[in-house]
């Protein structure tokens, strides 16, 4: 059967090309791979080649031919001795250039087609489905009924979160930096390599981006790593595999790739360590699909929401806080308590304003609403445990008694996950609102050295008391 | 019919820059730095046919591909793999069952050879919802797990520690699996690559590191970008061995995979091979390929070509007949005529995947 040789498109985005020579004539035998003709667009010259071989029956469009529509009939090649007269050249409309081919046209279409389905999809933002009366994640049965709560800092729910979890499941192996022989930079491994060995304690060298590709390769493959940066402003050598690797493969691989992975390591400010050691990444990851960001503040939720992370299907980034390690919180005994991800937990219940935080800043927002106390000012503090995805519900049904609220981070301002709770309150309850949403952040500069200068940059309680007592109108 | 790339009447690269390309190409030229042909394993008969066959399908549907391109059916990106049949073929040939297989962008040949079908490779490119990621993914990222294909990658360099870590799960399993990561001479000159190969060889990784030298990193010559252009030897201060490949000759390929492979596999830990190869298209579908000449296309398609080597191999030393060769040739155009015709009409994903396969619903308890 005959063959139209149709007009290519060489780009996305071309329309239509100059038919600039015809390199074989009506006759000659072509097989594939021969370069038959060249044609020119507004920017370079390309050649065409068949990919059928036979004779070149006719030339439906000659050289020198200007604007000629992408898929327009230019030539036909037929077998040996084969009628041509049944192709494109009995047809007076395939072979004027001006004119877009009929035959060509249904794939043109269906090629356009991709961005009519987005149309009719639902709307990204989830504002819509929480109901007019939200309903607060009610965190209070966490714990496991009976058990003996003991006294623990966050370093060791950290640890024994880990070890609970190596112990129950053979494919969970922890890698970084000063992770076995030196018992953790910050020593939350310590005492890992002595229960489980080299193999699944695995000390790396100083290369960020090459073991975190090979944790998520390992993760690809069915493995459940717990990578540790020794913080995560290392991670930035490493955020290539994080983002594109880690997050979007499963997507991309229409659901056939998993990756069960755990990044976790201290995050955010410590101590007189300068703007290199200081960043709140919180901001970053939580903006990225694909990923579960967790940023715990109390030793209980930072052993029960690990355990829940190196459990979970799907890359977490799990970010913890130098400052927080030698806290001490009660913890429930046992290996079979665990915290959801995805849901805040209301620690301490008011009536006159709603302060919302995470990680470290939960210390400046208990520390104002004891303050605010004193001063007769009720608050409820929500702790949002994860950042992404976010209990957004619970802040609303808070707000929705309160009717005011600040957010706090440790993180810059601009584009911060404050920002983030401030949109979601006004899309979700912007009636319930008696004054506009606070917020208070870390100074939008790179943290300094200065110890006076760094305290300036962080927040604060006082900031925060502020801020709240500026919603109550007091 | 397709397109392919050359000569512009835009304003063609400094002509210093090009003469280097050209004086390295000519004396370096894939096959000529390889054993000579005697020293290289004979294939059987079935061996060169089934050889044949793979690298004739993975050529065809690659032109079915650039033609698709050029009808509008394909978009944004597509690379084709188009003169380096062998390398692929060949290592799959050294490979046994189970063995991982992870690349780059250029991906469509590798898809093939793992097993994967033609009409979800095809409709894959098509945006479709029988593609191997449902439309999602494109030409750069598919997958198959079942077949042990790990991607279609689109950061270059990436897959290298990725496919470092397919070897360290293969390791902490003790499942006497290999890894085979491929990448090219552009990504060899990335940063993760040679952090990869460190922690490869001092975990002792069952990893062969598979180069692809197609001399040219989109459009730079390889001279141009790298300071060690003996690709062979970028694992030597990691004691990682290596050696160079005429990557036109399947038999070539596969003898030297054969014994990259039982390396990796006995424990010693990685291995690299440099495949000397040539692309004949532009790096994708909209380069011109300005900067090299048409003479150097021409001579490596008449002088080194994968498959014609293998045909006339076929003919004169198997005495094979034509007619055998044209049946070949019908069976994969067949296969790859069905592909095309099933991209074509396989109906786009629906509206609702657009919010799936975002995260995994983890296990409950």
């Amino acid at each position: 059967m005959p063959i139209d040789i149709l007009m290519p498109a060489l780009s996305p985005t071309m329309e239509e090309g100059k038919l600039a020579k015809w390199l074989k004539k009506e006759g000659d035998q072509v097989k594939a791979g021969d370069i038959i003709a060249e044609i020119e667009t507004d920017k370079a010259t390309m050649e065409v080649e068949a990919v059928d071989e036979g004779v070149l029956a006719k030339i439906l469009v000659p050289d020198g031919s200007e604007n000629v529509a992408v898929n327009t009939p230019i030539g036909i090649i037929a077998a040996e001795g084969e009628d041509v007269s049944a192709a494109a050249a009995a047809d007076p409309a395939k072979i004027n250039p001006a004119a877009p081919a009929p035959a060509a046209e249904a794939p043109r279409q269906e090629a356009a087609a991709p961005t009519a389905p987005a149309e009719e999809a639902p709307a990204a933002g989830k504002p819509a489905s929480v109901p007019a009366q939200a309903k607060a994640y009610d965190a209070s049965s966490e714990f496991p009924a009976g058990a003996e709560i003991v006294s623990m800092t966050v370093r060791e729910a950290l640890r024994d979160a880990m070890a609970e979890e190596m112990r129950r499941d053979q494919d969970v192996f922890v890698m970084g930096e000063e992770v076995a022989e030196y018992q953790g930079a910050y020593k939350v491994t310590q005492g890992l390599l002595q229960e489980f060995g080299a193999k699944r304690v695995i000390d790396t060298p100083i290369t960020e981006h090459g073991f975190a590709g090979i944790g998520v390769g390992a993760a690809l493959s069915g493995l459940k790593p717990i990578v540790e940066f020794m913080t995560f402003n290392f991670a930035m050598q490493a955020i290539d595999q994080i983002i594109n690797s880690a997050a979007k493969t499963l997507y991309m691989s229409g659901g056939q790739m998993g990756c069960p992975i755990v990044f976790r390591g201290p995050n955010g400010a410590a101590a007189r360590v300068a703007a290199q050691h200081s960043h709140d990444y919180a901001a970053w990851y939580s903006n990225v699909p694909g990923l579960k960001v967790v940023m715990p503040y109390s030793a209980s939720d930072a052993k029960g929401l690990l355990k829940s992370a190196i459990r979970d299907p799907n890359p977490v980034i799990f970010l913890e806080n130098e400052i927080m390690y030698g806290k001490s919180f009660d913890v429930p005994k046992g290996d079979d308590f665990l915290v959801p991800i995805g849901k805040a937990k209301v620690v301490r219940p008011g009536a006159d304003v709603t302060i919302v935080s995470f990680g470290i800043g939960m210390t400046h927002a208990l520390g104002a609403a004891e303050a605010l106390a004193q001063e007769g000012i009720d608050a409820e503090v929500i702790d949002l445990r994860t950042i992404r995805p976010m209990d957004i519900e619970t802040v609303i049904a808070s707000v929705q008694k309160t009717h005011r609220c600040v957010a706090v981070e440790e993180g810059f301002p601009q584009s911060g996950v404050t920002a983030e709770i401030g949109m979601r309150i006004m899309e979700a309850a912007f009636d319930y609102l008696d004054a506009p949403v606070a917020r208070v952040t870390g100074k939008d500069v790179p943290m300094p050295y200065a110890a006076n200068l760094e305290k300036l940059a962080l927040p604060n309680v006082g900031e925060v008391v502020a801020a709240a007592k500026a919603v109550c109108y007091r | 019919m397709a397109v392919a790339a050359r000569q512009s009447k835009a304003p063609a690269p400094s002509k210093a820059a090009a003469k280097p390309a050209k004086a390295r190409s000519a004396k370096e030229g894939a096959g000529q730095a390889a054993p000579a042909p005697s020293n290289v394993t004979p294939f059987t008969k079935d061996e060169d046919l089934h050889a044949y066959r793979e690298m004739l399908l993975i050529r065809r549907f690659e032109e079915k591909a650039g033609q698709m391109y050029g009808m509008g059916l394909i978009g944004g990106f597509c690379h084709l793999y188009i003169g380096q049949e062998a390398v692929v073929i060949g290592m799959q040939m050294a490979a046994k069952e189970g063995d991982q297989v992870i690349t780059g962008y250029r991906d469509h040949g590798h898809m093939l050879a793992c097993g994967m079908e033609s009409r979800g490779v095809m409709a894959e490119l098509t945006g479709r919802r029988g593609g191997y990621s449902r439309g999602k993914g494109g030409s750069m990222h598919m997958f198959s797990r079942e077949k042990n294909f790990f991607g279609g990658h689109g950061i270059v360099g990436a897959q290298v520690s990725l496919g470092t870590g397919l070897g360290f799960a293969n390791w902490y399993r003790g499942d006497n699996t290999v890894s085979m990561t491929y990448f090219g001479d552009g990504a060899a000159n990335q940063g993760q690559v040679y952090e990869s190969f460190n922690m490869a060889e001092l975990w002792k990784l069952p990893v062969v590191f598979v180069i692809e030298n197609n001399r040219y990193a989109m459009g730079t010559a390889v001279n141009r970008a790298s300071a060690q252009t003996d690709f062979s030897r970028r694992g030597v201060s990691f004691n990682i061995p290596g050696e160079q490949v005429d990557g036109m000759d399947v038999r070539a390929v596969r003898e030297a995979g054969q014994r990259a492979i039982a390396h990796a596999r006995s424990g010693k830990g990685p291995y690299i091979l440099e495949m000397q190869t040539y692309r004949y298209r532009g790096h994708s579908m909209s380069d011109p390929a300005k900067y090299r000449s048409k003479d150097e296309v021409q001579r490596m398609r008449e002088e080194h070509d994968p498959i014609e080597q293998v045909r006339a191999r076929l003919i004169r030393e198997f005495k094979v007949a034509e007619d055998e060769l044209k049946a070949i040739d019908a069976k994969v155009r067949e296969i790859v005529n069905d592909a095309a015709e099933f991209a074509t009409h396989d109906p786009e994903p629906d509206a609702s995947e657009l919010y799936t396969d975002i995260l995994l619903e983890p296990a409950q308890g």
